[in-house]
């Protein structure tokens, strides 16, 4: 029986004063993949056609390897801001919301890493 | 988890028919919900043809005539039959509205009537609005000043200034909206809701409050505001045409503001 009072309950701990910053990245990943994806696809009309050695040259351009960072950079921070939002809204178990958080954090992180990797290798390993 | 299924005891069943009586040429079946947790039973679905020849015009009209004349256990709150109190907010037709401002003409088929989603329910139409008041009391709905007024008379608000509270003091916390809200229905614990947060930003816009950066602080969270995801069921559903995702964007945009 939770003899509490619900102004109490409501109140709980108090504004974590937090937030916003989330908010604001989300939005501002998301403003910066509209470039990068329009670019992006409208170059793989052009490479998914070519031969592979085209394909590997469009690549290891600098400023092709450089947008293709940005634009791994940008997709799983992004991915990774709107899931925790997910978890958040839809895992009301208090260990599994933190885990799910973590792990989908260090999944991003893992995927990321691997793909500039990728994009590096090709690019300066030439 | 979020639950997405109802539990057993919740389970809704259809229940009894209550024919309109000989003579009633203008049917129409109001499908109502029913729980009363003294039977220990799942609650149920009670059928009431209503005679519309000798009805008032509105959804709260018809109700009352099956309170009155048909079935009196029949629970739901009622006050100002106007759209001025908020009493009888209920789902009425799949979207949640006051029944008092609800033309049945406006319904077609069957007029199904469930109590507000998502609340705990004390009895058939009446949800349990402790923790939506308490959210209320929570932003402090009254004016923080510092400085004292005036000895002679009241604080003084130009005509541009009082403007901005249009669209926002008209709100009558019928509820409507925030139990509308899918990111209130998952979170209604933590997330305070379109209607708190719409009367949160209404002291905000108010030019004689001075505690606009407090007011900032207790809302900057990621689930008392945070949880807001411009879905606009809110404003979609509001009986009084009030747009509280517009409110809640403004507060958005405020605590951004600052940072940036």
């Amino acid at each position: 029986m939770n003899m509490r009072a619900p102004l109490a309950r409501v109140r709980g701990h108090g504004s974590a004063k937090a937030g916003a910053h989330h908010w604001w990245a989300q939005r501002l990943s998301a403003i910066a993949l509209v470039p990068l994806f329009l670019w992006f696809v409208a170059s793989l009309v052009f490479v998914a056609t070519a031969d592979y050695a085209t394909a590997k040259e469009w690549v290891s351009s600098p400023y092709n390897s450089a947008l293709l960072i940005l634009l791994i950079g940008a997709l799983f921070y992004h991915a990774q801001l709107g899931m925790q939002v997910v978890f958040e809204d839809y895992v009301s178990t208090p260990w599994l919301q933190v885990a799910s958080i973590i792990l989908v954090k260090f999944l991003a992180l893992l995927l990321a890493v691997v793909a500039i990797v990728a994009v590096l290798s090709i690019a300066l390993g030439g | 988890m979020a639950e997405f299924r109802l539990p057993k005891n919740s389970v809704v069943q259809p229940g009894k028919t209550f024919k309109a009586g000989n003579g009633a040429k203008n049917t129409k079946r109001f499908v109502i919900y029913r729980w009363d947790p003294s039977s220990g039973e799942n609650p149920r679905t009670d059928t009431y043809e209503i005679d519309l020849d000798n009805c008032g015009p509105m959804v709260l009209d018809a109700v009352l005539k099956i309170k009155n004349e048909v079935d009196s256990t029949l629970s739901f709150r009622r006050s100002c039959r106007e759209g001025v109190c908020g009493s009888c907010a209920m789902n009425i037709d799949g979207t949640n509205t006051l029944a008092c401002t609800k033309a049945i003409s406006d319904i077609e088929g069957d007029v199904k009537i469930y109590p507000l989603p998502h609340l705990p329910v004390v009895k058939d139409l009446v949800p349990d609005l402790t923790n939506f008041y308490a959210q209320y009391a929570a932003i402090k709905p009254w004016m923080w000043t510092q400085s004292t007024p005036p000895p002679d008379r009241e604080r003084l608000q130009s005509k541009e200034d009082r403007a901005k509270l249009d669209g926002l003091y008209e709100c009558i916390l019928c509820a409507s909206c925030s139990t509308s809200c899918p990111s209130y229905w998952w979170n209604g614990d933590r997330y305070l809701g379109p209607a708190a947060l719409l009367q949160a930003y209404r002291w905000i816009a108010d030019s004689r409050d001075e505690s606009t950066g407090e007011r900032l602080d207790e809302l900057e969270d990621p689930f008392r505001l945070f949880r807001c995801h411009t879905i606009m069921n809110c404003t979609n559903t509001c009986p009084k045409s009030l747009n509280p995702g517009k409110a809640i964007g403004e507060i958005k945009r405020m605590i951004a503001m600052r940072t940036l």
